[in-house]
């Protein structure tokens, strides 16, 4: 694959990946949810060169007393952000297991829209019973019922994306037609559970499909653009990337980095004094910066990209932005998003044609 | 120029406020000039709220339709179309203005509480409160066809769910208590023990057990609009809603007859009768002379009626498909068919069709008018046309009489249709003493005037009571 080695992007939920990592933030509790905050974390990470940002999400708290219990929603931040940042990819998490795909499709082909090109989709699912009720709709109770609703969301989302053709607004003066509705397109799915008739009310977003990333033990490896993988190690990671079979693979990489006041394992240890660190199955990385530079140098051997998850992003952002990013720029292993660039060239990945285009310009010439 | 003194009408302080839609479907924003922008580009609604910002507008306002517009089962394909998500386009907006609200017309019966209070909450922290929300039903059939749902519920189901809607997601806006969060990292925990509160609520239509997962905003819960015209409608405003958005706002008693009527049903609904803003949508032309301003007027309906939407416009009026006739002919001889109204776009429920076709043909043949040209002068209308100083007038004295309180303006032209309003007409208000200088407030709620949310009310009321 051409261009640098190694994509980064980096989660920038709450105050990290540690459940109590607000306490060793630099800002008071009440200033989470608020406007600057999360303009303040992008921009941090455009800055630093990341290639995405990602944003978690769900329709349940994001923790339980005392740790915190706000968040807003991942569409909205992603929305504001794209409007306050110029050249990050920036892809927000969105369950299906519950959500009216038609309404994804619209949300997320419109941060698309916001954000020139930039947009991404972190699939997930909503594993709780409880979620049932907050949708007011009976229980995807097994693995393979949630599965089923995110291959029917994604398959449902990405063809409305594709239900107008880049040009279907055609501003026809002499017949006044602005749109040429042979260029807009039913999807007419029809799935286990439900039915979505179409086209989308949104255009075609400027990318044609939005680079989607999920667990390909979640999502079917041919819905997704990327592969989020988890393994404890780079043996562990580099199986899972061998055997991902989709276009590119991003590992996830926990991080706690070594600050002038505290190594990183002091500060692990400080915050497990409160709770500890969920165990995710994911490398982690508890050092000095310089150790992170050589093992995230080490997996760009079989990985795309990776995801970083900072322990505490007020402590280890600053330092992937002073330290960590520097030093892989300068052994060229990573590169800044150019500006005017969508998120799927930045990740070599193509502009897709059409499904409905291809199809009808078959059914011409024929 | 005659000016009635301001201290003898019934609301001589009275204020105007404007509201800007950023329409994005039907035949009234104009494409085909030159200088008509992207209805999907966001630096056109970037343009649009940042000169309605400048304008000291209270709202940037956007519509939804959930599924695109049909005629006779194929998709409409004479006007704009192709809009934006409202809650995710206005949450970029948040980025890049200050003060100027941000409504969203979002559909009650195709969505949930919970989701959709949560979308609209993140929206009002975002903007530091400015959020608004449009409770809509939907009036058609075909709409469920998106929707996991499916399906559609009647005019009187429709209302009802509306309501318990909003009772949930209000019950989720007050969920948590001001000052939920703490201030210090080294508070024994990020909440505020017994400020978080878990929400159930089992209804008729809704069965949720949740706790919700943000605070309140800067003005308490987002702004609510409404903008349903049938008695549960305008019943469900008094009720419910902050702001009405209406369709009377073209000639002055029918603006002051909904309004007394509004006024009517808020009494009645035990609220004080300056609860509710009415801004009815409108269109405002300007010319330095009225005739330059009945002469852009002549441009932009030319522009806006093309052939085929005469055409189209007259289709549904006649029942019958028109779109080979000719538009600059005359009236078609054919009798219009009465046909059964599916719900669809196509099918207007038209008071009497053959006595407007009647009427249509009596004067048409008395003017000499083409088919296109009585679609011009006798199909939808709406709007104010005029000089700057000629509509301050006007607009000084509908809102002083009380027949509205402002207006939500879609412009014809986008992204500049707005800039001869804030840059002519704005100014003679502000001379008149009708229009603020400054914005009042920094929420939208503020700067429309209101008073805290319902809900806030009655608790605090309980608990002076208690
Ligand atoms: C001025 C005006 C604007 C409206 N805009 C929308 C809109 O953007 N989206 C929508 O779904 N309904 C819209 N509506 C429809 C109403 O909200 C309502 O659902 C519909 O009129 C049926 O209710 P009713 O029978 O009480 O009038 C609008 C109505 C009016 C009067």
């Amino acid at each position: 694959m051409s261009g640098p080695a190694l994509h980064l992007a980096v989660e920038l939920d709450g105050d990290g990946s540690h459940p109590a990592a607000w306490r060793r933030a630099a800002h008071s509790p009440d200033q989470l949810l608020t406007p600057r905050r999360v303009a303040g974390l992008a921009t941090v990470a455009e800055n630093a060169g990341f290639t995405l940002i990602t944003l978690d999400d769900g329709v349940l708290p994001p923790g339980a007393a005392p740790d915190p219990v706000g968040r807003i929603g991942a569409m909205e931040r992603a929305a504001f952000v794209a409007a306050s940042t110029s050249t990050i990819g920036i892809a927000p998490v969105v369950p299906v297991t519950y959500a009216e795909p038609f309404h994804v499709s619209s949300q997320l082909a419109s941060l698309d829209h916001i954000s020139a090109g930039r947009a991404g989709w972190v699939v997930t699912e909503e594993e709780s019973p409880e979620a049932a009720r907050v949708w007011g709709r009976p229980p995807v109770a097994d693995a393979d019922a949630r599965v089923r609703e995110s291959r029917d969301g994604i398959e449902v989302v990405r063809s409305l994306w594709d239900s107008w053709e880049d040009d279907a607004v055609i501003r026809s003066v002499a017949t006044s037609r602005y749109l040429d509705r042979d260029r807009l397109h039913y999807i007419d799915f029809t799935g286990e559970t439900y039915a979505v008739k179409g086209p989308a009310i949104v255009p075609r977003p400027p990318q044609g499909q939005l680079v989607v990333l999920g667990r390909p033990d979640q999502v079917p490896a041919g819905q997704l653009d990327v592969a989020l993988i988890a393994g404890r190690d780079p043996v562990a990671i580099a199986t899972a990337a061998a055997s991902a079979g989709t276009p590119r693979v991003f590992a996830e990489v926990e991080v706690a980095l070594d600050t002038p006041d505290a190594t990183g394992a002091e500060r692990v240890a400080d915050l497990a004094r409160y709770a500890s660190w969920t165990d995710r199955g994911r490398l982690r990385h508890v050092g000095s910066a310089d150790g992170l530079v050589a093992a995230l140098d080490g997996l760009s051997r079989h990985v795309d990209g990776v995801r970083l998850h900072p322990l505490v992003l007020d402590e280890d952002l600053p330092l992937l932005s002073r330290l960590v990013l520097p030093a892989l720029s300068e052994r060229r292993l990573v590169a800044r998003p150019l500006p005017g660039t969508s998120l799927r060239s930045t990740l070599g990945l193509a502009r897709p044609a059409n499904r409905f285009a291809a199809a009808a310009v078959l059914e011409e010439t024929r | 120029m005659t000016r009635t003194d301001p201290l003898d009408v019934p609301r001589p302080h009275a204020q105007l406020h404007f509201g800007v839609f950023f329409q994005g479907v039907n035949h009234w924003t104009i494409w085909s000039a030159p200088d008509s922008g992207s209805q999907i580009d966001p630096a056109s609604f970037r343009r649009v709220a940042q000169t309605a910002e400048r304008g000291l507008f209270d709202a940037f306002f956007l519509g939804e339709g959930l599924r695109l517009r049909e005629v006779d089962g194929r998709i409409h394909d004479l006007d704009v179309a192709g809009r934006p998500d409202a809650i995710t386009q206005l949450a970029a907006l948040a980025a890049v203005t200050r003060r100027i609200g941000l409504v969203s017309t979002s559909n009650s019966t195709f969505n949930e509480p919970a989701d959709l209070a949560r979308r609209l909450s993140g929206l009002d922290l975002l903007s530091e409160g400015r959020a608004g929300w449009n409770v809509v039903t939907t009036d058609n059939a075909w709409t469920g066809a998106n929707f996991r749902r499916g399906g559609y519920l009647d005019h009187a189901d429709r209302y009802r769910r509306a309501e318990e809607f909003l009772t949930v997601a209000r019950t989720l806006w007050d969920g948590w208590d001001d000052q939920a969060v703490a201030t210090s990292v080294h508070a024994p925990a990020w909440s505020v023990p017994g400020a978080v509160r878990r929400v159930r609520h089992r209804g008729a239509q809704f069965d949720v057990d949740l706790t919700p997962t943000l605070p309140r905003s800067a003005q308490g819960h987002p702004v609510i609009f409404q903008a349903g015209d049938s008695g549960e409608g305008r019943d469900f405003a008094a009720r419910n809603a902050d702001v009405i958005f209406s369709a009377h706002g073209n000639d002055f008693d029918d603006a002051l007859g909904f309004a007394d009527d509004i006024r009517a049903r808020l009494r009645a609904a035990g609220r004080p009768e300056d609860d509710l803003r009415i801004l009815p949508g409108t269109e405002i032309i300007i010319g330095a002379t009225e005739e330059e301003a009945q002469e852009k007027k002549r441009w932009i309906r030319l522009q806006q009626v093309t052939p085929a939407t005469a055409l189209g416009i007259a289709g549904l009026l006649w029942g019958i498909d028109l779109s080979d006739r000719d538009a600059d002919g005359p009236l078609p001889a054919d009798d219009p068919v009465v046909a059964e109204n599916d719900g669809s776009f196509g099918a207007r429920r038209i008071a009497d069709q053959r006595a407007v076709v009647a009427e249509w043909r009596a004067k048409a043949e008395a003017h000499g008018w083409s088919l296109r040209e009585t679609v011009i002068a006798l199909g939808p209308q709406r709007g104010h046309v005029g000089t700057p100083s000629g509509l301050a007038d006007k607009f000084a004295h509908f809102v002083r009489h009380g027949a509205i309180d402002g207006f939500n303006v879609t412009p014809y032209l986008i992204p500049d249709g707005l800039d001869d309003i804030v840059d002519l007409l704005v100014p003679e208000l502000q001379e008149r003493g009708v229009y603020r200088t400054e914005y009042t407030g920094t929420t939208l709620r503020e700067n429309l005037g209101l008073r805290e949310p319902l809900t806030q009310r009655s608790a605090r009321d309980r608990r002076q009571a208690g």
